[in-house]
């Protein structure tokens, strides 16, 4: 298992931070009913760090990152963001530590109703108050020219492409300055074009703000270019931890039929 | 023959009293399936309903989010409602003149009218009208946000959603419900009156004189608050619905249509409790 301080420079990637994680999953078990989602998972992201968690569809990558951002609890095991364990918190108190992390759902989940402007400037409408409607609105302004957008503010989500809306998505996660950045499959259902332009802008993202980020993807493509790590997971574990190079080396036949395909 | 007989008991009769067995059992599998839904459904509406509380109470308060809703639940639905308590003043004021007519009390029909609009028929009215329109469009709301992950998004924005959505739509509920029904009653006496003076003139100043004399505030004014109740159910069982959803658009389909019967439902026992507690506590 690589340490964080071990990861090598990736092409295009940066070199994370050492120090103890942001993020640890220690021995996270889930099930739904009698399915076990997720049997003794571990996994540690630091400062700066991009982690991609692959694997088949169904496998609970995506059920991975609710636990961390606390929209499931995990059946036992321990998630600490920041050194805080989340088991036990109550909404309010899960809030706190929310605001350190930015949530890119799979499919957007922008608010229908709100255009693509106000679904950006909603957190900030809520958790910072003091901030006037211009200085928010200048702020929405930056955020959509970051991730690419600046004509389409007052579109509704219903009336843009889904690259669109995962732009959209992207920078609302982005809009209270996150040390985390939980990424669902950031370029299913797009075009390959599309995927490479998202790609491209989560690697702009780690330059210039440093964000431990973990994605979630079947993409390997998309793995290899953005993340400085990669964990393969099947049946509900980490079948293999490192660099793209390690995943490539592996003798273990899950990991030689994933890469194949 | 005498071979079948004597026989196919001995063959028959085992599988006959094993398909017995497993259709007892299917049976009592299915009761206790029923049994054990209906107190969880019970016991998750109440944890629902204290997580509402603990936020509604506890700061930030979602201010313009109330008053939009109060604008959704109030003047939204105040033709459908006005329009309601109109047509059940007249049918009340039809009916009440041939009844009373028979048995020569015509003179009581002003105060006939008004208590049976005011105590009876304007609450619920207001409450059904308002279950349909609201719970349907809370509960379809919710759910809709719910399948897209909206409310999780809301969630992971660090926002309180028991406070963002359910407990400002349940105050606009508990709060409206009330102003509804007065306004409700008011078109309810009106049409009543007016259906009235086409047959038999008689001024409005008479009919309100007459219907309301020596009327009390026991008479009147618990009939009218206790629709913020009703406002409470439609309010709390919709976004409860709503915000458990799964399962797509038909999951949505289904929360809308259980947010309207199980609201409906739920109004119409608790008006039975409530007409009770009323004449004991204010008689």
């Amino acid at each position: 298992m690589a340490i964080v301080q071990d990861i090598p420079k990736l092409p295009g990637v940066i070199a994370p931070q050492s120090g103890a994680p942001i993020v640890a999953i220690e021995d996270v078990h889930k099930s739904f009913g009698t399915h076990k989602v997720l049997n003794g998972i571990n996994l540690r992201v630091g400062r700066g760090e991009t982690l991609a968690v692959l694997g088949r569809s169904g496998t609970g990558k995506s059920v991975l990152l609710r636990l961390i951002i606390g929209l499931d609890q995990p059946d036992s095991g321990a998630i600490r963001v920041g050194g805080d364990d989340l088991s036990g918190l109550s909404l309010d108190q899960l809030g706190t530590i929310r605001k350190k992390m930015g949530f890119l759902f799979q499919h957007a989940a922008l608010y229908d109703s709100l255009t693509a402007a106000q679904n950006v400037a909603f957190p900030m409408r809520h958790h910072q108050k003091q901030m006037s409607e211009s200085e928010r609105a200048d702020r929405v302004q930056h955020l959509l020219t970051e991730v690419g957008l600046d004509g389409d503010l007052k579109k509704m989500p219903s009336d843009i492409s889904g690259g669109m809306q995962k732009r959209v998505g992207l920078a609302r996660a982005l809009a209270l300055e996150p040390e985390i950045l939980l990424l669902d499959e950031p370029t299913a259902g797009l075009d390959p074009i599309s995927s490479r332009e998202i790609d491209e802008l989560i690697l702009k993202l780690q330059r210039e703000r440093h964000m431990a980020s973990i994605v979630v993807t079947h993409d390997l493509q998309s793995a290899k270019t953005i993340a400085n790590r990669l964990a393969l997971l099947d049946q509900g574990q980490v079948v293999i931890e490192g660099r793209f190079e390690d995943l490539e080396k592996s003798d273990i036949k899950f990991v030689k039929e994933f890469l194949k395909h | 023959m005498s071979t079948l007989g004597r026989s196919a008991p001995l063959a028959i009769r085992p599988r006959f009293a094993d398909r017995q067995i497993r259709g007892f059992s299917q049976l009592v599998n299915s009761a206790s399936r029923v049994i054990v839904g209906f107190f969880e459904w019970f016991g998750s509406l109440g944890i629902f309903f204290w997580r509402v509380v603990r936020a509604a109470v506890t700061p930030p308060f979602e201010w313009r989010e109330l008053v939009r809703q109060l604008d959704e639940v109030g003047s939204k639905s105040l033709p459908l409602v006005a329009l309601a308590g109109g047509a059940v003043g007249i049918v009340i004021s039809l009916e009440a003149r041939y009844s009373l007519s028979r048995f020569g009390a015509k003179s009581m029909f002003p105060a006939t009218l008004v208590y049976s609009v005011i105590q009876v028929m304007g609450p619920i009215i207001t409450g059904l009208v308002v279950s349909g329109r609201v719970g349907a469009g809370i509960g379809a709301e919710l759910a809709s946000m719910k399948v897209t992950e909206q409310i999780d998004a809301i969630e992971a924005s660090a926002i309180n959603p028991y406070r963002l959505l359910a407990a400002t739509r349940i105050l606009a509920c508990i709060l409206m419900l009330p102003l509804l029904t007065l306004a409700a009653d008011a078109c309810g006496l009106l049409t009543g009156w007016f259906a009235q003076a086409l047959v038999e003139p008689l001024s409005f100043q008479q009919f309100i004189q007459r219907g309301f004399q020596g009327a009390t505030f026991n008479a009147f004014v618990p009939p009218t608050f206790k629709t913020a109740v009703y406002g409470l159910i439609i309010g709390l069982i919709a976004c409860f619905q709503g915000m458990r959803t799964r399962g797509g658009a038909e999951g949505v389909g289904r929360a809308a249509t259980n947010s309207v019967v199980l609201a409906s439902l739920f109004l119409i026992l608790a008006d039975v409790v409530l007409v009770k507690f009323i004449l004991v506590v204010f008689p």
